[in-house]
């Protein structure tokens, strides 16, 4: 009985594992081995690396790539990038940010405002990229870094080889090549330190809220262990007067 | 209010007895307060009271995000994120929602499998086992129509496969389609409709469930043992029972602290780890995805639907397609659940008493798991036939397996009595002769 | 026997702290768990970045009057001539309805056109576009006085945007305003 029993928990785990793990595999393609800060319980952003992360974007990917759905103002996140207002106010200025009216008047975007959408490039919108990929911010590095240099015509489309990429074939051209940037903090703008830059600025632009999540998952977490073995003794005492009568 | 003898209310005089001349909701909670229930349920028991706490939670998170979410083909979306992203707490009430769904399914199954191992079905049971199969159906097409309002990729594209499911009907499935997409194909109409209908199901779960414990409260809850509790007398009843309240409700507390660990866990530390992240690129009509997966939860049901291909024998003799051939086996394999009690011959309710269906039991809930992983992989190579096998037995297992081991089977000895059961687990003496001796020829055995 | 559930158990003290204890710990989950549910119909951070708007008032001309909308509402900034300003001056407090300067800057003050100014030392008027009697929208440059007039139920506002004759019975409030440089006002 015990054995029969054991097995069942035993076959419902592995059973949900490999039922979830099929979600997670995404084919034959190789992701970098990377480690970002905000993984794990405890994983938080690091500043430095997303305001790194914002000076890569705006220099090399909002060329082509909208973030419709992040708002200026978050910029300014005690978890996010955590410049100042004014820095905000200066990031939009210097960026040359507008927002249109009505009327169909341009007029200079404010911190309320939202990055543009950006269609006429045909590529994806970057707010929720890091999520909408598997392995987001690893995904996005291995791209940035897995360019072989082959390139092929297939209709007219030049198509560049990655190794990270499904089919192994992608129509970006590389974006990165090391130094696109110049950083202000003096950090080596290497392709893999810029790349490590912008995914970890896009893991944030996608999920804004995870320092605070996990934050306060670890105080949930904590507080139901604490309620579960109070709980555990309570339920003892209990049932001791049931199954102990003498 | 049940069938079972139970200490009878006698409200203050005042106002209770005001109250209960004219409502007699008193005597209704004291019911449900002191409610005999077996002394011997173990931690299978729980799932119940932990799928009313998710039924509540689903309910409450529900009617909060519907107070930020739109409905449109780009507001639906937008709006999503702007819960993500601005909503005071959205993200948490949103990751709570969604994973609460899949909380709610797995604790779902587990009550499912824990009423076939210990023939919860058995009569006098079999209504309140059918509510439990409509609840379950019921919420199946809530949990299909929640993850449509997002409207992301597979919201669209599972709405799609979904819907056209209902064209494979014979005669009027092209009208049917049409008419529940409301236009030539899935659009806004069709997730307006969803909307509704996603806010309205929930309550009509929340009804049967009244319904589900009605008859539960009526007929008694089984045990492991499968021995009916003694109805004959209070005394009896007191002595193989304990009152829910404090007994079973701090039991039930107990483990569902243990379960929210585990969907606190996910919904904090991995919120998006059993979704798919196609979900968070828009809804477009022009690209499918690579790979349309349902849920987790659909998993088993969906490798049915696609077990069915027109190459095998049993459809080129069928007068219908393999198209209707997956939709009535994917249907079928959730209605045969419905006469699971006239199907199991045996005897004896508890599977712990049967040696033989004890091991057709763990296949069927292998079968379980293996359709659930092959629903995730692509419709090729070895997949499709792991995925007929697994239907085929699904089916053969409650058409053929739970008339036949019945029959054929020989069960072990069971307990007298309930009292006597936990006696002998506790090591109890009862002090009645009797029962002291059956309890101790029962404890090597178990 | 095994049925008791009164309070005839052993060492009652123990459990009694425990089951309160426990008790209250529960408590404090499902308060932590309801506030959720209760703040997330407070404004959400797209509202609270409305709260304070900046407005490039360079192109406004004296004599003209643009309405900017601040926290759902329409905010009247209107640059006031040298005869509107000396028309407010003139006016004696004692003519007035309201004598406050219901100004957010200079609470309780009385409404002298001085007070009524986002800087005294320059023209600009800015004050809620919502009449104070039932909440429809003056319109500018009109009523007995020169000033603002509500179509709704005839209140007369003068050229300081106060009530001097009709139902309203507050001058029109003048929210939280700064000047951030000499072209961007600052509302909120």
């Amino acid at each position: 009985m015990k054995m029969l029993k054991s097995a069942l928990a035993s076959l419902a785990l592995a059973g949900s594992l490999a039922t979830t793990a099929a979600f997670a595999a995404g084919g034959d393609i190789k992701h970098a081995d990377i480690d970002f800060s905000f993984e794990g319980p405890f994983g938080v952003y690091d500043r430095g690396a997303l305001q790194r992360g914002l000076q890569v974007y705006q220099a090399v990917c909002s060329g082509c790539h909208g973030m419709k759905f992040v708002a200026f103002r978050t910029l300014a996140d005690e978890n996010g990038p955590g410049l100042t207002d004014d820095q905000v106010k200066a990031f939009i200025a210097e960026a040359g940010y507008e927002v249109e009216d009505e009327e169909g008047e341009f007029s200079p975007a404010q911190t309320y405002d939202y990055f543009p959408e950006i269609k006429s490039a045909g590529a994806p919108d970057m707010s929720l990229l890091a999520k909408a990929r598997a392995d987001g911010a690893v995904h996005i590095y291995s791209i940035l870094t897995g360019y072989t240099g082959e390139e092929k015509e297939v209709a007219g489309t030049v198509l560049y080889e990655n190794t990270a990429y499904p089919g192994g074939w992608i129509n970006m051209a590389p974006p990165l090549y090391g130094d696109d940037v110049e950083y202000a903090d003096g950090r080596e703008a290497s392709l893999e330190n810029q790349s490590e830059d912008i995914a970890q600025f896009l893991m944030w632009a996608a999920e804004p809220t995870l320092v605070e999540r996990k934050q306060a998952g670890v105080r949930n977490i904590l507080f139901l262990i604490l309620f579960g073995v109070m709980l555990y003794f309570v339920n003892r005492k209990i049932w001791s007067r049931v199954k102990h009568p003498e | 209010m049940g069938n079972i003898p139970q200490d009878h209310y006698e409200p203050k005089p005042g106002v209770a007895t005001w109250i209960e001349d004219r409502l007699p909701i008193g005597g209704m909670i004291s019911h449900l307060q002191k409610f005999p229930t077996p002394k011997n349920l173990n931690y299978a028991y729980v799932f119940g009271g932990i799928l009313v706490l998710f039924l509540v939670i689903q309910i409450v998170t529900g009617i909060v995000l519907a107070m930020h979410y739109q409905v449109g083909d780009e507001a639906s979306f937008r709006s999503v994120e702007h819960i993500m992203r601005d909503v005071n707490g959205g993200w948490l009430l949103r990751y709570a929602h969604a994973n609460g769904a899949s909380f709610f399914f797995i604790a779902v199954y587990a009550h499912i499998f824990r009423g076939l191992y210990y023939g919860s079905y058995k009569a006098p049971r079999e209504l309140l086992w059918i509510i439990g199969v409509l609840i379950y159906v019921v919420m199946m097409a809530t949990a299909f129509m929640g993850y449509v309002l997002p409207w992301g990729q597979m919201s669209f594209w599972g709405a799609k496969v979904i819907t056209s499911l209902f064209g494979a009907i014979p005669l009027v499935g092209d009208s049917l389609a049409v008419w529940l997409w409301g236009g030539p194909s899935v659009g806004e109409a069709t997730l307006n409709r969803m909307f509704s209908l996603h806010y309205l199901l929930p309550f009509v779960i929340a009804g049967l469930t009244v319904l589900h414990i009605w008859a539960l409260h009526h007929v008694g809850n089984t045990n492991p043992t499968g021995v009916e509790i003694r109805k004959d007398s209070i005394e009896n009843v007191k002595k193989d029972t304990v009152p829910f309240t404090p007994f079973i409700a701090i039991k039930d507390l107990y483990a569902i602290v243990i379960f929210l660990i585990l969907f606190v866990a996910f919904t904090f530390f991995a919120p998006n780890y059993l979704g798919h992240p196609d979900n968070y690129i828009e809804a477009n009509p022009l690209v499918t995805p690579a790979h349309i997966v349902p849920e987790w939860y659909f998993l088993p049901f969906y490798a049915i639907l696609r077990a069915i291909t027109d190459d095998l024998w049993i459809m080129m003799i069928m007068p219908f397609d393999a198209k209707l051939g997956g939709v009535l086996a994917m249907f079928g394999a959730i209605a045969v659940l419905a006469f699971v009690p006239w199907l199991d011959t045996s005897r004896v309710r508890s599977t712990d008493y049967r040696p033989i269906y004890r091991w057709w039991f763990l296949i069927l809930v292998l079968d379980f798991f293996i359709l659930m992983w092959v629903g995730a992989k692509p419709a090729e190579g070895i997949y499709p036939l792991i995925s007929l096998i697994g239907t085929i037995y699904w089916f053969a297992h409650f058409l053929v397996v739970l008339p036949v081991v019945g029959l054929i089977e020989k069960p072990l000895p069971r307990p007298e009595t309930v009292e006597a059961a936990f006696a002998a687990k506790h090591g109890i003496k009862t002090g009645d002769a009797k029962a002291d001796a059956e309890a101790a020829a029962l404890q090597p055995a178990e | 026997m095994a049925h008791t559930h009164g309070t005839d158990g052993e060492e009652p003290a123990r459990r009694d702290v425990l089951f309160l204890a426990t008790g209250a710990v529960g408590a404090v989950g499902v308060a932590a768990t309801v506030w959720p549910l209760i703040d997330q119909m407070n404004p959400s951070a797209t509202e609270r970045a409305l709260s304070s708007i900046e407005v490039d008032v360079s192109a406004i001309e004296v004599g003209q009057q643009v309405t900017v909308t601040f926290l759902k509402s329409p905010v009247f900034i209107r640059r006031l001539t040298d005869e509107e300003k000396a028309a407010a001056n003139e006016t004696a407090l004692g003519d007035l309805k309201d004598q406050d300067a219901q100004n957010a800057l200079h609470p309780g003050e009385t409404a002298t056109l001085k007070h009524r100014l986002v800087d005294p030392e320059r023209d600009f008027l800015v004050m809620s576009g919502v009449c104070t009697h039932l909440g429809c929208v003056p319109v500018g440059e009109a009523g007995d006085f020169g000033g603002w007039f509500c179509p709704c139920h005839g209140s007369h506002y003068d050229t300081a945007g106060r009530i001097r004759k009709g139902p309203a019975p507050t001058n029109l409030p003048i929210p939280v305003a700064s000047f951030s440089d000499e072209n961007t006002l600052k509302l909120g």
